[in-house]
């Protein structure tokens, strides 16, 4: 808890994200559809010293709790992101992303010959596979592979 | 209910069960035997591109099973979808019949159809994506004439980037204990991703080295049209030009397979010689075909 304190200040109730991958707090927001219209207090540390993964991003959001699509979207771009759940300053509940094995209408594929790109009544759906600690993911209709999942979040 | 849709949804067993059903219906496809197992049934050819063949070779299969066929060609397949989704097209159509053949420029198309439909659905070729039955013909092309799959050593020659015969074929020869070389030029060749997620014997090779020693040497079309330079086409393509001196260096044992139509990938000159089996090839077509609609209609 230390090394968290010094870089964002304590929430009361919320959603602290930890052990983002250096780079990707941003994205992170994204997903949690946060922007510059958000009323709730975000804060974020970016390039953070860390043991584990030495550089790594921090994401705060006060009077947030997450959801399930959510976290699936966030362990696709950060499998190894911690989620804390905040409770009047207390850790109330803590656990890792886990990734899903399939993903529906969260990625796109760019495939433009890909029935899933079509104006069918269709959602895409992937299967996702970790291989030599990447992730990837796959097309359940034409089969592409594609490894920069954040480039492709619908 | 089963459908047809990746040879990748195939084990072993399964495709070789195909096989060997193939192998049964062959005097009821040459029509030396009667068989009337699928009467009272109707199939429907659902076409959104031509393709002649392939129809030819189902309705063929279908009737010589005393089946049915309803065609629906491209251009009725197109007025049908005329602001109608494929799924709807699929809802309906697949309440006139007992089974869907499935031809479509979009890859994945058969499996979203299979998904809409209230019967079995098998592909005839989505865009570059599958097209199983092609596979298990030339599976069963292999086993009927080198007497064998297991052990064999195939070459596979011309566009291995784009070919979806070639890229089911190979992912189906892997399963078997064989040896492949792959013969391409550059900017044909089999790609990257697709290499990774094979296990097998695969090697890239030069035609002239490995000629003499293998068993299959599987044919198919340069597409004109990948060429961004006409004259780059040209050089490329009569390099892997087959010849009766080419025909000359292989094996006698050797078979020269192409999932056709050709233009002049092999020379017609070859047409006559012992290794020459492709025409025999478009014949198998129909009896795997019958053994697929009986398997997926039974
Ligand atoms: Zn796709």
């Amino acid at each position: 808890m230390k090394e968290r304190e010094l870089v964002v200040s304590k929430i009361r109730e919320g959603t602290v994200i930890d052990h983002i991958p250096a780079g990707k707090a941003l994205l992170v927001l994204k997903i949690l559809g946060i922007d510059e219209r958000t009323k709730e207090t975000v804060s974020m540390a970016l390039n953070v010293p860390s043991k584990k993964m030495g550089r790594k991003d921090i994401v705060k959001v006060e009077g947030l709790f997450i959801k399930e699509e959510e976290l699936n979207k966030i362990a696709l771009i950060a499998p190894n992101a911690t989620i804390n759940l905040i409770r009047d300053y207390e850790i109330e509940k803590k656990f890792k992303v886990k990734l899903p094995e399939v993903v529906k209408g969260i990625l796109r594929c760019p495939n433009r010959m890909c029935i899933s790109n079509s104006k069918e009544p269709i959602k895409s759906i992937f299967y996702v596979k970790v291989q030599d600690n990447e992730v990837f993911a796959k097309c359940h209709y034409c089969g592409r592979r594609i490894r920069e999942l954040a480039e492709f979040l619908l | 209910m089963k459908h047809l849709i990746s040879i990748e949804d195939l084990t072993k067993q399964e495709i070789l069960k195909i096989l060997d059903k193939a192998e049964e219906f062959e005097d009821v496809a040459l029509g030396i035997r009667k068989c009337r197992i699928l009467e009272g049934k109707i199939l429907a050819n659902l076409f959104f591109e031509p393709s002649t063949r392939t129809r030819i070779s189902f309705e063929t299969a279908m009737k010589r099973l005393g089946g049915e066929v309803v065609n629906i060609s491209a251009q009725e397949a197109s007025s049908i979808a005329k602001g109608e989704t494929l799924a709807d097209t699929i809802k309906v159509v697949s309440n006139y019949c007992d089974a869907i053949v499935i031809r479509h420029p979009l890859e994945g198309a058969a499996r979203f159809a299979a998904e809409n439909s209230a019967v079995p659905v098998i592909n005839a070729g989505d865009g570059a994506g599958q097209h199983p039955t092609q596979t298990l013909l030339d599976l069963y092309t292999i086993r009927k004439e080198c007497r064998k799959l297991e052990g064999i050593s195939i070459a596979l020659v011309g566009d291995l980037k784009y070919s979806r015969t070639i890229h089911s074929l190979i992912k189906a020869l892997t399963l078997f204990d064989t040896k492949i070389y792959l013969v391409s030029p550059e900017i044909l060749s089999l790609p990257e991703d697709f290499l990774e997620e094979l296990n097998g014997d695969i090697k890239r090779a030069k035609l002239e080295d490995i000629i003499g020693e293998i068993d299959v040497l599987y044919v198919t079309r340069i597409q004109k049209e990948r060429f961004l330079d006409e004259e780059e086409y040209r050089k490329v393509a009569g390099s892997y030009r087959i010849t009766t001196a080419t025909v000359e260096k292989m094996k006698e044992s050797a078979i020269i397979l192409h999932p056709l139509p050709r233009v002049d990938e092999i020379d017609v000159k070859v047409d006559s010689m012992r290794q020459a089996r492709y025409f025999k090839q478009a014949f198998y077509g129909v009896p795997v075909r019958m053994a697929i609609l009986s398997e997926v209609m039974l």
